[in-house]
């Protein structure tokens, strides 16, 4: 089988047959997400269908602290003989991403050249992206837009999945959109990744799961004919005021309560010797204004100062 | 691979089938027909699935157990042993570093029923505290260490390591790595083999080890790895793959198929077993071959053995010492010695990539615990649990994180070197069964000056659930007796033992402040289950009303995946919103905000 005709499927109006011709090389997809999205899921469904057409199957994941919100990533490489059980960067034929920063940042292990991209637009924010108290912080999230990596990889696909089957009554079954997504990519026969599908997710779901792997399928149909919905870039640029902050401490109001020293999410401020709050370093004083509100005695008074001087001064 | 007790068992049992198994799930059910009848560990990633697996096997095939720690389940393994059964022990790496006081004696003890250690190495740290190479602890105790490359040789080498064991009275190692315990493939398997108890055999010179009985032991292991050699050189294990004769290439392991994956036309020396070495064969090989090239992961333990014999090898210098390997790692290596052309350079476009390290469940207790701690203003000795994951912002709450059970020992020499902060030690349920009990034993006798946080969320929570002595059920899940903590605690001489809820975030900050103030070592037990075991536990979701948040960011600090910011700004901060998929309605942000804008969702959604 030629590369071209790998991603066959997805010009041609007829339905996907089976794969009619040994695979020499493997045939690589990777699977990504964040822990708990059902990623190992994915890959046991293309596993099982992969090994029912007497392929050599090689399937790899992580476990353990990973799953706990971190990244997740399951690779699975099929074909007469399958060596290593990791796909060697660049050489992936399909991403299939849950979460789309995880597509974004698993990119360029994709064949330059005739990759397909096929990645849910649901945005989870890891807390690690909100950290930042400084006035007018950007979220550190991806901004990569659809559009630079549809110019990137030969097809790409951003697909609402999460909506989607959110819309059906379980978002839990976004990862079965895309299973829906892929299985245009795949030349596996419809009846038998429909059966794969039924028999890994649970019993009472089979409705559900059916419709969001119907919905996934037919999506990609439609979206060979529209371009790629972009969803990064349609956020507006965030638009915020500037100020600098500054701390007044009234020495005589404060009764060395310490509840601002221990709650100061920077641990800039102390008592001194006196037991008076004191700032002990203004340069990571953000002017987040908790002291403010936590003090008892109203001792602290947060000043977010426009002045341009004091804004030079602060950086 | 055609051993002959593979021949032996397909002429027993014609209804071989094919099977998808992950390296774990081949060792299990290798142990299960190889007629194992005990089989204990203490779960640690990337090993557990193997116990986890064996319990799926019919419980009058094997008794299959979760142990306090891994020297205890090795122990265990070790008693069915000497009892006459085949047994089973299986740990990661680190766990090896528990077990390895009566390991390194049982390599003297030699067997009675066949006894296998499988160890789970983790190159690259996917989630270890270090990534040591355990075939170094093979060599120390001159035990043979096979290593399987992909899931059929894990199930056919671990079979095979209980023949091995029995033949040459001596527990073997089955050395995996996380790569090849957690990768899917597709297993060949057979049938259980029927295979009687030799009962307990009483020969005091072998079984117990004083030292006139030692010292004549240690020259029968030092025989036996002679022998283990010989064996080695001959099996069909060690396979000798001819082609091109320019170089060689001798590699073990999840490295082989990283080799054939870059070079499929090589010579290549394949070695089963990592220790000992087959002397002879290695001379022979390298002679055929113009330059020889050492393929192994982590310590350059073939490469030096090699090296010893005189002869000129190459291995570390092209092939990294840290960091698990991957066809790319193999293939820069082969690029740097002139074997392979540099590939072309890829106009790849690098996308800026989102920090996601794992963190805190949204719910999860520890995380209230961490801020009470945080507050408290001591010197935090941390320990090995989903715990240790306080240690990064926003809630910064931990010190020092070194093995099992270390908090309470750094916490007392801590406090004993006059620590001028008060000194807290975390340390979670299962942990503190495993190896923390012997260390409070010790704070109390040396009168340290310590506060104990003991982080009970009811289950051994980070390598995904699993039972212990103190969730009152066993690997199986049948009922067992329930460890008592606060009667436990008190048991061991501590004066001041505490429960509290660890959801009600102003009584822990309250309790942990009573216990720091208490002159002696003092408990605090913060008594919440864990948000997703047993069950995932799923109350209705709180939301903020976003025209009140004035942005503080206040619940920011707990660090829970279900905030985030909104895209409304106030004073040039985001407000927060509540994703409510992900939030189960524990109060903490709401306890923690400073204005109460956080409230339950209107309507309540029904879990």
């Amino acid at each position: 089988m030629n590369e071209q005709s790998k991603v066959a499927a997805l010009n041609a109006d007829s339905e996907p047959v089976a794969f009619n011709a040994a695979l020499a090389e493997p045939f690589n997809v990777l699977i990504v997400g964040v822990g708990g999205q059902g990623v190992i899921m994915v890959s046991k469904v293309l596993a099982a269908l992969a090994q029912a057409h007497g392929f050599e199957v090689k399937q790899s994941e992580v476990h353990g602290m990973a799953k706990r919100g971190g990244a997740v990533f399951s690779h699975v490489r099929f074909g007469q003989r399958v060596w290593s059980p990791t796909i060697p960067k660049g050489e992936a034929d399909v991403l299939i991403a849950l979460e789309w920063a995880e597509g974004l940042r698993w990119l360029p292990h994709l064949k330059r050249e005739t990759g397909v991209f096929i990645c849910d637009t649901k945005r989870i924010v890891p807390p690690f992206a909100c950290l930042n108290r400084r006035l007018g912080a950007p979220l550190r999230y991806s901004t990569e837009t659809a559009e630079q990596v549809s110019a990137y990889v030969s097809e790409a696909y951003a697909i609402d999945a999460t909506r989607m089957a959110e819309e059906l009554g379980n978002d839990r079954a976004a990862n079965v959109v895309l299973l829906g997504a892929l299985s245009t990519v795949l030349e596996f026969a419809l009846p038998e990744w429909e059966k794969t599908v039924t028999s890994f997710v649970p019993k009472k779901t089979i409705a559900v799961n059916s419709a969001a792997f119907e919905l996934g399928r037919n999506w990609i149909a439609e979206a060979k004919t529209a371009p790629p919905a972009d969803d990064a870039a349609a956020r507006p640029a965030p638009v915020h005021a500037h100020y600098a902050a500054r701390l007044e401490i009234t020495d005589a109001w404060c009764k060395s309560c310490e509840i601002c020293v221990k709650l100061c999410p920077e641990r800039c401020l102390t008592l001194n010797a006196d037991r008076i709050v004191e700032m002990t370093a203004p340069e990571k004083c953000t002017g987040c204004r908790l002291c403010e509100w936590l003090c008892p005695d109203f001792a602290i008074r947060v000043h977010l100062d426009t002045d341009a001087a004091v804004m030079e001064a602060a950086r | 691979m055609h051993t002959p007790w593979q021949a032996a068992a397909a002429q027993k049992n014609s209804a071989r089938e094919l099977r998808p198994l992950t390296g774990n799930e081949a060792i299990a059910r290798a142990a299960w027909e190889a007629g194992v009848r005990v089989a204990a560990a203490y779960p640690g990633t990337p090993s557990t699935e193997i116990l986890e697996s064996l319990a799926t096997y019919p419980a009058e095939d094997l008794h299959a157990q979760w142990s306090t720690n891994e020297k205890v389940a090795l122990d265990v393994a070790l008693g069915a042993s000497f009892a006459g059964s085949r047994a089973l022990c299986a740990m990661k790496h680190v766990g090896l570093n528990v077990a390895a006081d009566a390991f390194m004696t049982s390599t003297y003890i030699g067997v009675n029923g066949g006894l296998v250690l499988v160890v789970c190495d983790d190159p690259g740290i996917h989630s270890s505290q270090n990534e040591q190479d355990s075939r170094i602890y093979g060599q120390l105790a001159s035990v043979p260490v096979l290593e399987p490359s992909d899931a059929q040789e894990a199930y056919d080498l671990t079979r095979l390591a209980f023949d091995l064991s029995e033949e040459f009275d001596t527990p073997v190692i089955v050395r995996s790595t996380t790569r090849l315990s957690h990768t899917r493939s597709t297993v060949t398997v057979g049938a259980r083999a029927d295979i009687a108890s030799r009962g307990f055999v009483e020969r005091p010179s072998k079984n117990v080890m004083i030292p006139a009985h030692a010292r004549a032991r240690h020259l029968v292991v030092l025989e036996r790895e002679a022998k283990l050699k010989d064996y080695f050189a001959a099996s069909a294990i060690t396979r000798w793959e001819t082609g091109d004769s320019s170089f060689g290439i001798v590699t073990a392991g999840t490295c082989y198929p990283y080799v054939r994956e870059v070079l499929p036309n090589a010579t290549v020396l394949k070695l089963g077993a990592s220790w000992p070495l087959p002397e002879q064969l290695l001379r022979d090989f390298c002679a055929s071959v113009d330059r020889v090239f050492v393929v192994e992961e982590l310590e350059p333990i073939i490469e030096k053995e090699i090296a010893a014999l005189g002869i000129k090898v190459e291995g570390k210098r092209f092939f990294p010492r840290a960091g698990e390997f991957s066809p790319e790692v193999v293939r820069g290596g082969l690029v740097q010695a002139g074997i392979l052309p540099a590939p072309p350079s890829l106009n790849a476009w690098v996308p800026e990539p989102v920090v996601r390290p794992p963190v805190l469940c949204a719910g999860c207790p520890h995380t209230s615990s961490f801020m009470a701690v945080r507050a408290s203003g001591a010197r935090v000795a941390g320990d090995i649990g989903c715990y240790t994951l306080a240690v990064l912002d926003p809630l910064r709450g931990i010190d020092t994180c070194v093995s099992m059970g270390s908090s309470i020992g750094n916490a007392v020499g801590m406090a004993k070197a006059g620590e001028t902060k008060p000194v807290v030690a975390t340390i979670g349920d299962s942990t503190f069964l495993h190896a923390g009990i012997p260390a409070l034993i010790d704070a109390v006798y040396n009168q340290a000056n310590i506060a104990v946080m003991l982080l009970d969320n009811h289950i051994t929570a980070m390598t995904g659930g699993q039972e212990h002595p103190g969730t009152g059920k066993t690997l199986r899940g049948d009922p067992a007796p329930q460890i008592n903590y606060e009667a436990l605690i008190r048991a061991c001489g501590v004066q001041w033992v505490k429960t509290v809820d660890s959801y009600d975030l102003a009584a822990t900050h309250q309790a942990l402040r009573e216990a720091i103030n208490f002159r002696g070592v003092a408990v605090l037990i913060s008594n919440r289950p864990c948000v997703l075991d047993p069950i995932k536990i799923k109350g209705p979701p709180l939301e903020v009303v976003t025209s009140q948040c004035t942005a503080c960011q206040s619940c920011m600090n707990l660090g829970c995946p279900a905030l985030t910011w909104s895209d409304e700004w106030f004073e040039g901060r985001h407000r927060v919103k509540i994703d409510p998929a992900l939030c189960i309605g524990c109060t903490l942000c709401a306890q923690v905000c400073t204005i109460d804008c956080i409230k339950i969702a209107t309507p309540p959604v029904t879990p």
